[in-house]
């Protein structure tokens, strides 16, 4: 479980995050939604300690990160997995190196262990003969899953995954939602996942925080989302043709 | 107040870089990689500028000496002296700056943009560290191989190109760069390639880390790093010479 308490964020005297608070839950997989700017990708960053927070808590199954000092902090990142736009793999290693990285780094197999635990997880991330290829020879979809099963390679506590079907095919988008929801459930995570794309928040959205301008405006889950009152989420909601005319048919 | 500015930021990028490595396993592996990157790939570029030089230092100085009362040998003498205390030691690493300074603020910028960096934060690992302190050791490690092969062939280089043009004779190059010669200025030659070494690749590695924004800038950092380990050679150099020759 990640508790975020009363958090703050300001650039160049900009706020960016007022006050925000959330519980994401274990075993579940948590979206935070928003429109471009709403601050959803800066309170993915401060979760993760890449951006500084200038008040308030961030506690990981009680722990609280934002006091730690680096090296602390960095013993806890080990715990965490992340997933980022655009996936973030090393150019310069193949993608059986990408995922064999952290376990080269932090454990202590042998060669032939790592090896299998990365075809695991590549096979998880349904992945294959891809193994030798660099990033720059496979396409968009493959590097979301060759990240996560970079990701999921050393069992993390903690998912985080920011936008992880942006610029994906809607059928490709599917299937990284899915693989997200079902490694959460198998592994028993607390999987955090930034998105604006509305299929994904009906398709895995078991809990959902809705960001505008810096603040948290709402909260619920996919069943509540579509009935909610809430002028703001609707017109998130149902900014696209396609939702408009479910909602005119459901009516 | 910028300069002070940059003074403790860069403090504290170098304190970050100098700790212990999350795995020596790697460490070595991305060591022996950089050495080969930053020196070993250098090597044609450093022995053809030294043959060159070395040639036109002796073609000029013959040129320049035609006068009875100084010595032909005086060739040698002159050559030996401008390539080993500053040609080989200053220019090569200003050379380097350029070669190697623009790859390494290039290469950690566009780690930086694509947010490789941050994945690798994520991992908790001390990116700087991981990234940085191999490239300045390889520097440090393999330069002065560097800098003696490039005295070693901008010397040469001054022999064959002043006999082929007639400036000099063998013996009289011979005996000028054996004149007077004190072991003491290759020692001074690399004492300076080792500081040298450190701000090829610490300075560009700095810029690189701290870039933000993308393509653009990745390309700025790259400018920036080329002109500012420049400038913090010279001035190193006038420093050093101060110190260990005044």
């Amino acid at each position: 479980m990640i508790e975020v308490k009363n958090i703050n964020k300001s650039f160049e005297g900009k706020k960016v995050l007022d006050d925000v608070s959330v519980v994401f839950e274990e075993g579940k997989t948590n979206l935070v939604i928003g429109s471009s700017g709403s601050g959803k990708t800066v309170l993915l960053k401060c979760m993760v300690a890449l951006y500084d927070i200038d008040a308030g808590a961030i506690l990981y199954d009680g722990r609280d990160f934002t006091k730690l000092e680096d090296e602390q902090k960095r013993s806890i990142r080990k715990e965490f997995g992340m997933v980022f736009q655009a996936g973030a793999l090393f150019d310069s290693q193949t993608v059986e190196e990408n995922v064999a990285f952290p376990l080269e780094m932090f454990s202590e197999m042998s060669k032939s262990e790592i090896a299998d635990r990365v075809n695991f997880c590549l096979n998880r991330v349904n992945l294959v003969n891809a193994n030798k290829l660099y990033p720059s020879q496979i396409s968009g979809g493959m590097k979301k899953r060759v990240a996560i099963a970079r990701a999921i390679a050393l069992n993390p506590r903690y998912l985080f995954c920011d936008e992880p079907n942006s610029g994906l095919d809607p059928k490709t988008s599917i299937l990284i939602d899915n693989l997200i929801h079902e490694i959460t459930d198998e592994y028993n995570i607390t999987t955090v996942v930034n998105t604006h794309d509305m299929n994904s928040v009906l398709e895995i959205g078991d809990k959902i925080i809705y960001l505008n301008k810096g603040q948290k405006w709402w909260e619920g889950d996919k069943n509540d989302i579509l009935d909610t009152d809430n002028k703001e989420i609707n017109d998130f909601v149902y900014a696209s043709e396609l939702f408009k005319r479910i909602k005119k048919a459901s009516q | 107040m910028n300069l002070f500015y940059f003074l403790g930021k860069f403090y504290l990028f170098i304190q970050k870089v100098f700790k212990k490595p999350q795995s020596w396993k790697w460490f070595r592996k991305q060591l022996l990689y950089e050495i080969n990157s930053l020196g070993i790939n250098s090597l044609p570029i450093v022995s053809i500028i030294s043959l060159f030089t070395g040639a036109v230092i002796a073609i000029q100085t013959a040129y320049n000496t035609d006068s009875p009362l100084l010595p032909l040998y005086t060739v040698g003498l002159a050559t030996r002296d401008s390539i080993i205390l500053e040609f080989s030691p200053t220019i090569i690493s200003l050379i380097l700056a350029g070669k190697v300074g623009s790859s390494i603020a290039s290469e950690i910028g566009t780690m930086r943009v694509s947010e490789q960096i941050d994945a690798l934060e994520i991992m908790g690992i001390n990116s700087a560290s991981y990234l940085v302190l191999p490239k300045i050791l390889a520097a440090v490690l393999i330069n002065p191989f560097l800098i003696i092969l490039s005295m070693g062939l901008g010397i040469f280089g001054g022999w064959a190109f002043g006999v082929l043009a007639g400036s000099v004779t063998t013996t009289e190059y011979v005996y000028g760069i054996q004149y007077a010669f004190k072991p003491f200025y290759v020692s001074y030659a690399l004492v300076k390639t080792f500081f040298f070494a450190f701000i090829v690749t610490a300075i560009p590695s700095f810029y690189g880390y701290y870039t933000s924004g993308g393509a653009l800038e990745v390309g700025g950092s790259s400018t920036k790093a080329v002109v500012y380990s420049s400038i913090y050679i010279l001035l190193a150099n006038y420093i050093l010479t101060q110190l260990i020759l005044a």
